[in-house]
């Protein structure tokens, strides 16, 4: 029985179900609390409401897999909005070009902090700072007043609803899905995917074994630019604004949102699913509040807070064990 | 010959080239820059002044974040921090409008600074005890902070009307300067004080260099790394105090926002590497005055606030760029091919890195 909980501990999914068991009991307790938790809608709306952070989720997942990091992704997706906004407002270009420019522009310049994370070895993190502060002033400097969009093909996109069941999805919801499931597939069933999670594990491994390291590098942030613009699509979609402040600390909920979906900081473990639990726990707390009526919005910050602490104890705690464990077992096998 | 070039190696080459070529475009471009009068009641006051006051709480700041970035970690949890600390004294000292403080403000002062060295305690439990990554573990109290730097104000901007509060980061009648740059001024001295008649400066390195190495010869590792988060938000505690003086109130959302950045940079610019190890308290002070200087210099252009990280970001790629030994060696390599026909261009390339 012992050896079995340690074994479980020790199983690659051991943070995924603890976050889902949270998940459960967290909106379990909603139920029990107020009624209108038992709404099917409320449920989707934990969707709609984070339609743009699951996008964004997702592609800072990729980053930290391999053990990176990306801090300009809630910049990249205010500039996504800004520049949207504005080339709807200022120029006749129609609405797909528009939103293919902005995708082209984030993901280019995931590609170029790629290239310089790779390249000349720097860190990620003082790299994707830096994009970060790039990207807010830039934003700042096309217009420090919102810019609204009223392109009306655009808002007829924001207000399309796709029924299910008894209630409703938005169009980010559907982006949000479909790069969901687009991200488990090339994780889960691709070369790429593989190569992604051996990096992680450890880069001269990886490099030894006649891995492309430089070429997933590069690709990595490349994936995440392009999920921050994808992000930002989905919050115009949600918005119709551009706005200096939008997205403002995202970085943070998302890297928040990983991590309390068991992907492990130090790279090489962590899977899609997780993260999208991990939104939808924040998700969760925000609705509570919104019920609540009187805990005001600082206590999301706290409690989001609180639980990365836990988390990321946690995964230091299992893999101290999991180390453990393999000595043990290699132990075992000697004698 | 032999001298320009040890110079030119030097950690402080590139802080101060900076500095003097900021300081030559505003000699230039801004009349009466270098001007210091003196007031009647004996105050001097002048351009030059106005950058040395303000910088003082980015000097204070980049004192800490050189111990921390000095061990190989990073806390980007000191700009929360500064909130957290400048939310605390004002809630302390009180809102009241008739000029009365609650609390007495020396008591207040030393709350607010104890909270920070408190923070800073808490990064250092993270990343000495739970081995946590420093990025990570001062990420939660960054996410966090500011949310109970807003519990504490009650998310109100709490406005402090007694007097004597102004005066910690203003002028003490009689005194020539600003407070807070004597502050910033008697921090530095005690720093390399410190610094000169112990050996913890050698720990800190060599803790930074090779943590098991500095293990097995007998050095406390994890006390290292306490003492320095635990200074590191000490003084993100001190600019709590300097910062909720200036606008007399403590603002949770915009207190030190942001700073985190520039303390950063102001380190990085001073030959810190940001791998860890070796690292220069001068050229931290000067990257610090640096960094204020260019963003004076900016606003005066007409920069505004939100549109100047533009500026800053490129300056952090330049300054990684510079510090990298892969891009040196790709730049070595390149000069190798092209010498003699491109020494011109291999000039213009570095002016540009």
């Amino acid at each position: 029985m012992n050896k079995k909980i340690s074994e479980l501990i020790a199983s690659k999914y051991f943070s995924f179900f603890v976050t889902v068991i949270l998940f459960a009991a967290l909106y379990g307790a909603g139920v029990g609390m107020y009624k209108g938790f038992l709404k099917p809608q409320v449920f989707l709306n934990l969707f709609i409401d984070n339609a743009a952070l699951i996008v964004v989720t997702v592609g800072i997942t990729f980053t930290l897999l391999i053990g990176g990091i990306d801090l300009s992704v809630g910049a990249v997706l205010a500039l996504t909005c800004m520049v949207l906004a504005w080339l709807l407002a200022n120029t006749g270009i129609p609405v797909f070009a528009a939103v293919l420019l902005v995708l082209l522009m984030g993901t280019a310049f995931g590609a170029l902090q790629g290239y310089l994370i790779a390249k000349f070895d720097l860190q990620p993190f003082i790299i994707t700072l830096a994009g970060m502060l790039f990207c807010r002033g830039l934003t700042a400097v096309i217009s420090r007043e919102t810019i609204n969009i009223t392109n009306p093909l655009f808002v007829a996109m924001a207000d399309f609803r796709l029924p299910i069941g008894s209630g409703f999805v938005s169009m980010g919801v559907i982006i949000a899905i479909v790069a969901l499931i687009a991200a488990a597939v090339v994780l889960g069933f691709t070369r790429f995917g593989r190569n992604i999670y051996a990096l992680g594990g450890s880069e001269s491994s990886a490099s030894l074994m006649g891995l492309p390291v430089f070429r997933t590098k590069v690709s990595v942030y490349t994936i995440s630019g392009f999920c921050s613009a994808l992000g930002g699509i989905a919050y115009s979609l949600m918005m119709l604004t551009g706005y200096n402040l939008h997205g403002m600390g995202m970085e943070m909920d998302a890297i928040a949102s990983t991590v309390i979906g068991g992907t492990l900081l130090t790279g090489g473990v962590g899977f899609i699913p997780g993260a999208l639990f991990g939104v939808l726990i924040q998700g969760v707390i925000l609705t509570f509040i919104s019920f609540q009526g009187t805990l005001s919005a600082w206590w999301t910050k706290i409690v989001v807070g609180a639980l990365l602490c836990v988390f990321i104890i946690m995964q230091a705690f299992i893999t101290e064990h999991k180390s453990k464990l393999t000595a043990k077992s290699s132990l075992e096998k000697n004698s | 010959m032999e001298k320009m070039k040890s110079f030119t190696s030097s950690s402080l080459f590139l802080p101060v080239v900076a500095l003097v070529v900021l300081l030559v475009f505003n000699g230039i471009f801004v009349d009466g820059f270098f001007d210091i009068q003196l007031t009647e009641d004996g105050r001097l006051f002048g351009r030059i002044i106005d950058i040395l006051t303000r910088s003082s709480s980015l000097v204070i700041l980049s004192l800490g974040m050189t111990f921390v970035i000095a061990t190989s970690g990073i806390d980007i949890s000191v700009g929360a921090v500064v909130a957290i600390s400048a939310a605390v004294v004002c809630t302390l000292v009180g809102g009241r409008g008739d000029g009365v403080a609650e609390t007495p403000m020396v008591l207040a002062m030393l709350a607010s600074v104890g909270i920070g060295i408190l923070c800073g305690l808490w990064n250092g439990l993270l990343v000495a005890k739970f081995k946590i990554q420093a990025v990570v573990a001062t990420l939660i109290l960054m996410t966090a902070g500011r949310g109970i730097a807003q519990l504490l104000t009650e998310g109100q901007i709490v406005t402090v009307y007694y007097p004597p509060f102004a005066s910690i980061a203003g002028v003490i009648p009689g005194m020539p300067l600003p407070t807070n740059m004597f502050i910033a001024i008697a921090m530095v001295i005690f720093v390399s004080v410190v610094m000169k008649k112990t050996s913890i400066g050698l720990f800190i390195q060599s803790v930074g260099i090779n943590p098991t190495a500095a293990k097995y010869v007998g050095i406390n590792v994890t006390l290292v790394l306490f003492l320095v988060y635990a200074f590191s938000g000490f003084c993100a505690g001190v600019t709590g105090l300097i910062e909720s003086s200036l606008i007399r109130a403590a603002d949770a959302n915009n207190a030190g926002l942001n700073m985190e950045m520039d303390a950063i940079l102001a380190v990085a610019l001073g030959g810190t590497l940001l791998s860890g190890g070796k690292f220069y308290l001068g050229g931290s002070v000067i990257g610090a005055v640096t960094i204020q200087t260019l963003t004076t210099t900016l606003y005066a252009l007409g920069v505004s606030a939100d549109q100047l990280p533009v500026v800053k970001a490129l300056a952090v790629i330049a300054i990684c760029l510079i510090q990298s030994r892969k891009a040196r060696d790709l730049f070595d390599k390149w000069k190798g091919r092209h010498d003699g026909e491109a020494v011109a261009d291999s000039a213009k390339a570095v002016n540009r890195a």
